[in-house]
């Protein structure tokens, strides 16, 4: 009688356990403890992985308030929300002008001036201050920059070129500068975030 | 190690044959978890934790990698830091709390593991290499977990990290330089705190290093077991895998349940709450007590509470708890008995179960009690037993005690039968 001393041939359909189209009962097992191995390791891994996610101090809706009542048409100021620049632009009619003259489908990104600020007050086009190509702070906000060939931001870093309405026309940005969520407390301030 | 009938590793595809030939990693992994280790057959569950403690490490190092990209090494800031790691972090109290009982975790297995090679004499011959190995990480281990203690900056940590570099400051004339030097500061402050991360972060690869030399020496003659018999033929042994590793495997299921149920329930029940108080170096804690895993060697430095000859009390307890690590050391000098297992000396294991582990265990319930009586007295009875135990108990009992009759083999150990007729 064999025992657990003696040698036991290798055999792969382990004895005489059926086999129903070449599946063994142990490749379910197998299956079975794989996928909830699996499982356990997702969920394992997933806090571990979400960590890297920014906190909630972070996130949290720091929000500021912004008197804007200095600012004259045709000026712009800095100012920073979540550690990011904030380009505030009073637009003049001329510029307004501009950028309602231009027409959407040659846009990469269509976008009117309308969608981009908020409704009877057009001349404020409140942006981050961060070119959506590399990240770099593109320059027309303070008083003497070069603002580009279409008279809104121009990044010199990589070339990308925004127009009054903040949007990409020229060079490698993707997306018209992001327009952060803000309203008006006053007609004076406004709050952002 | 290889026994003649361990199995020889086949790449399966021709990738693996390629890689073979070149860097035999898939090789290596099969000759030690793999079937080309065959390990004895009769191991029971005290050998599942050094596995666990492996676990454990690896545990502690990814936990801690993590808490390292979220904490501030710098007095100013380290508390609010990790309050920062707890309330704003994602999942970052739950990192947090998986690495501080992940390092009691680790502690139990490894003194498990320890007690274990203890008991079944596996720090013997031909395997002292492997004990003294042992040793040198528990001490690395001793300071990686005292270092990270320190950490969070809080009351305990101060004061700990304070105490214990004031135990240096009992060496005898350059004991103060040698505190200020370790310090780099005439007390616990910026200074020590970004040297104790820097040391916090890189003794687990050292300790992961000793590791690989430790299980590289256990190779060579490959596992000791129950009985302590040599393995004396492949009917003593089973391959690693599927066996040991399964088991191994269920094991760990069950330590993980056992582990997460004090993370998600009960993290803080062995923490202490006076680490929630900032650091304050004007103000000490009513009570000092370091993590529970170091009391045993605490209480024996608090055992001596008298000057002897010209050495200073706090002196003698400095030198009695570093000796109490190290006379393991030699321990398989000191233990002369030709026979392994415990279980086959009647009276060791009188000494070990009477006597070694309720020592322990008091030293232990002395370690966490403040420092009056009846807690004195018993820490210096139960320190004069442990060294008595190592230095005199051991080596005397290897001389006069008569050893009950070993089996002939592993597998006669577990059928009970002759080998002859094991069939």
């Amino acid at each position: 009688m064999a025992s657990v001393d003696t040698a036991v041939e290798p055999n792969d359909s382990a004895g005489s356990e059926p086999e129903i189209g070449g599946v063994r009962r142990r490749d379910f097992i197998n299956v079975a403890a794989v996928s909830f191995g699996s499982v356990g390791v997702v969920a394992t891994v997933f806090p571990l992985v979400n960590q890297m996610n920014p906190s909630a101090d972070v996130l949290a809706l720091s929000s500021i308030e912004v008197d804007i009542s200095a600012i004259e048409p045709g000026q712009a100021i800095k100012s920073s929300w979540r550690k990011q620049p904030i380009f505030i632009r009073n637009l003049t009619e001329a510029e307004i002008e501009a950028a309602n003259a231009v027409d959407l489908s040659g846009l990469r990104d269509p976008e009117t001036l309308a969608d981009r600020t908020q409704e009877g007050k057009e001349n404020w086009l409140i942006t981050l201050g961060v070119c959506t190509h590399l990240g770099c702070v593109p320059l027309g906000a303070a008083q003497g920059e070069v603002k580009g060939e279409y008279d809104g931001y121009f990044c010199p870093c990589h070339g990308s070129h925004y127009d009054t309405a903040g949007r990409t026309r020229k060079g490698p940005a993707p997306t018209n500068l992001e327009v952060p969520e803000y309203s008006f407390l006053s007609d004076t301030v406004v709050k952002i975030g | 190690m290889s026994f003649p009938w361990a199995q020889q590793y086949k790449p399966a595809t021709e990738f693996g044959q390629w890689m073979d030939d070149r860097l035999p990693i898939g090789r290596m992994i099969y000759n030690s978890l793999g079937a080309g280790y065959p390990t004895p057959r009769n191991l029971n569950y005290m050998w599942n934790f050094g596995s666990l403690a492996g676990v454990f490490l690896v545990v502690q190092i990814v936990t801690g990698i993590i808490l390292a990209m979220h904490y501030a090494a710098n007095a100013a800031i380290a508390f609010d830091s990790v309050e920062h790691i707890m309330r704003d972090v994602n999942s970052g109290w739950m990192i947090r709390y998986a690495h501080a009982n992940g390092a009691s975790f680790f502690f139990i297995a490894i003194y498990l593991h320890i007690g274990r090679g203890l008991y079944y004499g596996s720090y013997k011959a031909p395997r002292e290499m492997i004990w003294l190995l042992g040793v040198v990480i528990y001490l690395l281990a001793m300071a990686t977990a005292f270092m990270g203690y320190v950490l969070p900056w809080g009351q305990m940590s101060f004061w700990g990290a304070k105490v214990i570099t004031g135990l240096f400051e009992a060496i005898p004339l350059v004991g103060k330089p040698i505190q200020e030097l370790l310090l780099g500061g005439f007390a616990p402050d910026n200074a020590a705190l970004n040297r104790f991360f820097s040391l916090h972060y890189l003794l687990p690869f050292v300790i992961a290093g000793v590791i690989i030399m430790h299980i590289w020496a256990l190779h060579i003659p490959g596992s000791n077991n129950p009985t302590g018999v040599n393995v004396k033929g492949p009917q003593d042994t089973v391959p690693f895998h599927p066996f040991y590793t399964a088991k191994d495997g269920w094991f760990l299921g069950l330590a993980l349940m056992f582990f997460t149920a004090m993370m998600f329930f009960m993290p803080n029940a062995l923490g202490h709450a006076d680490n929630y108080i900032p650091a304050n170096p004007l103000s000490t804690p009513a009570h000092i007590v370091p993590e529970w895993y170091f009391w045993p060697w605490y209480a024996i430095l608090r055992a001596f509470t008298f000057d002897f000859l010209f050495v200073p009390a706090k002196l003698l307890g400095v030198l009695a708890m570093f000796s109490a690590i190290l006379v393991w050391f030699f321990l398989p000098w000191l233990d002369k008995s030709p026979v392994r297992s415990g279980d086959y000396r009647p009276r060791f294991k009188k000494f070990f179960w009477f006597g070694l582990i309720p020592c322990i265990v008091v030293l232990g319930i002395c370690g966490g009690a403040p420092a009056e009586e009846p807690y004195v007295m018993l820490s210096q009875l139960a320190s004069a037993y442990y060294f008595a135990h190592f230095l005199i108990i051991l080596p005397l009992l290897s001389r006069i005690e008569k050893p009950e009759p070993l089996p002939n083999s592993i597998t006669e150990a577990v059928t009970g039968k002759p080998l002859e007729q094991a069939s």
